[in-house]
């Protein structure tokens, strides 16, 4: 039996320890914010913080998270930077089909728990493991920016 | 940019009308139920019993007992805005605000047809494309919110025993100035439902415009349940006891099932069943495997052992393709444009530009990979779908099933993406899941089934942007004139098309185009020989023919020593909407003053593309380093877009952003078939532009009174063009196909 925390509450998954964690939020969990875009870690839709850790849901074995701490969009609002950024990404009217942008927010997320005010490369570094297909990158860029300022002047 | 930071109560947003509640809102016209339940019209409410509480004075406009207003939405929300212009143009004529106003998508019915796509198809068709939900919603969209506020005034002013016209409304008040008297419209609702509908209702002037054209009030309906993650997709639909369904498709394309030994796949614990969808003419099928769990299906794909029968698959490779349409392209064909006389040579010290240009297959690549929930109960069928194609699509699940039209419903959902790929006049993928369903059926299988592609299923058994070889021959007078151009374009037809006829689609913007040529012809084959599925691609036609268009212009531009923005505005002498949007992309981006040099001294250039689609005139400057590795990056792109009546100007802005970037990537990618099969699986192999490639942007918007024209898809074509003529500007090398790649020859 494997046991873990996903948004605070305690889940168990006694199935295939193979099946990626996201396979787990979306069927068994019915936590369908975190999203499947491409499954082999290359377009980061399926981004989820595990001990605080930007993943990709998609190749995370659900058996590497047992004892472990999973949280996903559905919680980040519950978080002062989660709600910073979302925040900043309805100021800035960033999504557009919408579908990539849990994972934009997830890797926004874990970006400034580490850099509080990222450069324009801190961005790149970070965020460029995440496809937009509609292209809203600019916006991402300036909505980081604009959640990193409200975080100095909040500190 | 900030924005008001006013939120709309997060909601999915997206539940459809029932065939039951539409008809039952819309049958007897002005027989409408106003329930005296309360309760907030909000999306679940409208697809609950509630849905006869609204006040539903047309097919578009209900508002509910709180006075919140639902806009019925016709068209798809796939990332354009849709739904937020559609919120605004009712907002705007009803006079409430944009916070008490949701959007909710229409069931597939031909009284949802697109105005502009009934007169393109020459028959009523409901589907969203071609850029065209604003410019067929400006009038009807107006007209109905505007006749459901004079039922409301009319409805006040019988309270009041006053003139209709003595009233005004203010954020739903309707406001009696010389009395004082107020009252809301959630007040009148029970009054307004009994009043005739007006025949002739007046619309705005443009000078009492609140909300269209501002830059302020107007957020995107859609976006707060875009950011916490609670917007549905399909890909998010459950039904209960809801199986989910992974596909093998034919490793060559066409290929059918022989054989199949599905013990293994069935031998993993939470596989269902295994399914056989048989392929036709239209789709691919293959072999179904239905689990509980998306990751359960996948296995069980995984563990299929099949015998693909491949006498009837495509046995040939892009370079075959690539081979005979460069043959084609040297032969006459059928005439799609001819005025003036070509010239065969040069004129005493003119000049002759001559290319042969190629470009691949491309897959749309949506973020969502293709999916379908099919609910199958009896004699009906609910379909789940990001929803682009409604009426057709509700056809073919009809015949599939050997239904009546009315015995299936589709639910629109969000869809993540589409770039064209949804509206699909094979329906390819509902059919799959359809058939799917049909055939599970048939086998006992008693369950709604959602069918996921894979990203790979979506890369290698899908429909492609049809891989085109053009030429293109111009001839130049001494002075630099362009007196004549010759551009014949070979590429499979995006619709099927009577022999010889001409596919509009596969010249547009060559036929068409923006400049002022005398002798011009314009020519086309579209061979049937290879049976690669095409399907239009954002902005279509104008995808390849632009990249040709706009960067041979530069190279004559470059051969007779004139400057690109100049030899452009010399042809642009009656299209003054396009001289106007050239002339001011110009002067925004400094385009007389040479660029600083980049670090290091690196070179550093603007290259320029302008291109009138779907009504609307985009034109590009793309600041481009390039790095002496000849690797280069876009810095900054200047836009100017003329698309009439700004109706939301942010979304505006953010198409030309996103138009950019999708165009950008055509640069890098393309779509590659060897012995029948795609190379190409996944996001590995197909480039697409990310973080680190994305320009800053600066875009300048027209101001215009003229009716709107659209922006989903303008803002692709002059993008890839503009960059390669300031690659081309710098290394003096033209290009000519596609991609290009990361790097470039330096000199
Ligand atoms: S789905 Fe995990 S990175 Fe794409
Ligand atoms: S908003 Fe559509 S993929 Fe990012």
């Amino acid at each position: 039996m494997i046991t873990f925390t996903v948004n605070g509450s305690s889940h168990a998954f006694d199935g295939d320890p193979n099946m990626p964690l996201l396979w787990y939020l979306r069927d068994e969990a019915d936590l369908t914010g975190t999203k499947f875009g491409c499954g082999i870690a290359m377009c980061g839709a399926c981004t989820v913080h595990i001990d605080g850790r930007p993943v990709r849901s998609c190749l995370t074995p659900v058996a590497s998270v047992d004892g472990r701490s999973v949280e996903t969009i559905e919680t980040a609002e519950n978080h002062p930077i989660g709600k910073l950024v979302q925040q900043a990404w309805v100021e800035g009217q960033v999504p557009q089909c919408g579908y990539c942008q849990s994972g934009q927010i997830m890797s926004a997320v874990a970006l400034l728990k580490t850099k509080p005010s990222p450069t324009d490369d801190d961005i790149d570094a970070a965020m460029s493991g995440n496809i937009c297909r509609c292209a809203t990158y600019p916006r991402i860029r300036a909505a980081i920016h604009s959640a990193a300022e409200k975080l100095a002047y909040e500190a | 940019m900030k924005r008001n930071s006013t939120r709309h109560e997060p909601h999915d947003g997206f539940v459809g009308l029932s065939r039951r509640q539409f008809l039952g809102g819309m049958g007897a016209a002005l027989t409408l139920a106003v329930s005296l339940k309360s309760g907030i019209a909000n999306a679940a409410s409208l697809a609950s019993e509630a849905a006869a509480d609204a006040f539903a004075p047309n097919a578009f406009i209900r508002i509910d007992e709180a006075g919140k207003v639902t806009v019925v939405s016709s068209y798809l929300e796939m990332g354009q805005g849709t739904f937020t212009g559609l919120a605004t143009l009712a907002a705007e004529e009803l006079d409430v605000p944009m916070r008490d106003v949701s959007v909710v998508g229409s069931p597939a019915d031909l009284r949802y047809a697109n105005p502009i796509l009934e007169a393109v198809f020459g028959r009523p068709v409901q589907g969203t494309g071609g850029s065209t939900a604003m410019a067929g919603a400006w009038n009807q969209m107006r007209e109905a919110a505007a006749t459901a506020r004079q039922m409301l005034v009319n409805a006040a002013a019988r309270r009041w025993q006053v003139e209709p016209a003595s009233l005004s409304v203010t954020d739903g008040v309707v406001v009696h100035e010389a009395s004082g008297q107020r009252i809301a419209y959630r007040d009148l609702l029970a009054d307004a439902a009994e009043l005739p509908v007006p025949e002739n209702v007046q619309l705005k002037s443009p000078d009492d415009f609140r909300l269209i054209g501002a830059e302020q009030g107007t957020p995107r309906v859609d976006v707060p349940a875009k950011t916490n993650g609670s917007a549905i997709f399909t890909q998010d639909k459950k039904l209960p006891g809801m199986l989910v369904a992974v596909i093998a498709h034919p490793p060559k394309l066409w290929g059918k099932v022989q054989s199949v030994d599905s013990s293994q796949a069935e031998a993993i614990p939470g596989v269902v069943a295994v399914v056989e969808v048989p392929g036709d003419d239209k789709i691919q099928g293959g072999v179904a495997v239905l689990a509980h769990n998306t990751w359960v299906a996948r296995q069980g794909r995984g563990a299929l052992k099949i015998t693909w029968d491949d006498s009837q698959a495509l046995t040939v490779g892009s370079e075959a393709i690539l081979s005979a349409f460069r043959d084609l392209a040297e032969q006459p064909g059928i005439v799609a444009e001819a005025r003036g006389t070509l010239l065969d040579d040069a004129p005493e010290g003119g000049t002759v530009i001559e290319a042969v240009y190629e470009q691949p297959y491309l897959a749309h690549s949506a973020m969502e990979p293709m999916n379908c929930l099919v609910d199958l109960q009896g004699d009906r069928c609910d379909i789940y779908n990001g929803e682009q194609w409604h009426t057709g699509d509700q056809s073919a699940a009809a015949e599939i099933l050997g239904f009546e039209t009315e015995q299936v419903s589709i639910h629109q959902l969000y869809a993540g993406g589409s770039f064209g790929r949804r509206a699909n006049a094979r329906s390819d993928y509902v059919r799959e899941a359809v058939t799917l369903a049909r055939t599970a059926r048939d086998q006992g299988i008693e369950a709604p089934i959602k069918l996921v592609w894979m990203r790979e299923d979506d890369m290698r058994a899908t429909q492609y942007r049809p891989l085109t070889v053009q030429k293109s021959r111009m001839v130049l007078d001494d002075a630099g004139k362009l007196l004549s151009w010759h551009w014949r374009i070979v590429g499979q037809s995006f619709m099927e098309m009577p022999e010889g006829a001409v596919d509009d689609s596969l010249v547009e913007g060559a036929k068409e185009m923006d400049y002022d040529v005398p002798n011009l012809r314009v020519e086309q084959h579209n061979p049937t020989t290879f049976p690669v599925p095409v399907v239009w691609l954002r902005s279509v036609g104008h995808t390849h023919t632009a990249f040709v268009g706009e960067t041979q212009i530069d190279e004559a531009a470059r051969a007779t020593g004139q400057d690109p923005y100049q030899f452009r505005r010399s042809m642009l002498g009656n299209n003054p909407r396009a001289l106007a949007v050239l002339d001011l992309v110009a002067e925004k981006s400094n385009w007389d003053t040479p660029l600083p040099e980049g670090e290091n001294g690196e070179r550093r250039h603007r290259g320029m593309a302008l291109r009138t689609s779907f009504g609307t005139v985009v034109a590009h400057v793309a600041e481009v380093t390039l790095h002496t590795d000849g690797s280069y990056v876009v810095d900054r792109v200047v836009t100017a877009i003329d698309c009439g009546v700004a109706i939301n100007p942010d979304v505006i802005r953010a198409q030309m952003e996103g138009g950019f970037g999708f165009g950008l990537s055509f640069l890098r990618q393309g779509i590659v078939f060897e012995a029948g099969s795609v190379v190409q699986s996944n996001f590995n192999d197909y480039p697409v532009m990310r973080m680190n490639a994305t320009p800053q942007f600066d875009v300048h918007i027209v101001p215009s009174s003229n009716a709107p024209s659209g922006v989903g898809e303008p803002g692709v074509p002059p993008a890839a063009p503009a960059v390669a003529n300031a690659l081309a500007a710098m290394t003096g090398h033209a290009y000519h196909s596609l991609p290009l790649g990361g790097s470039v020859a330096t000199s």
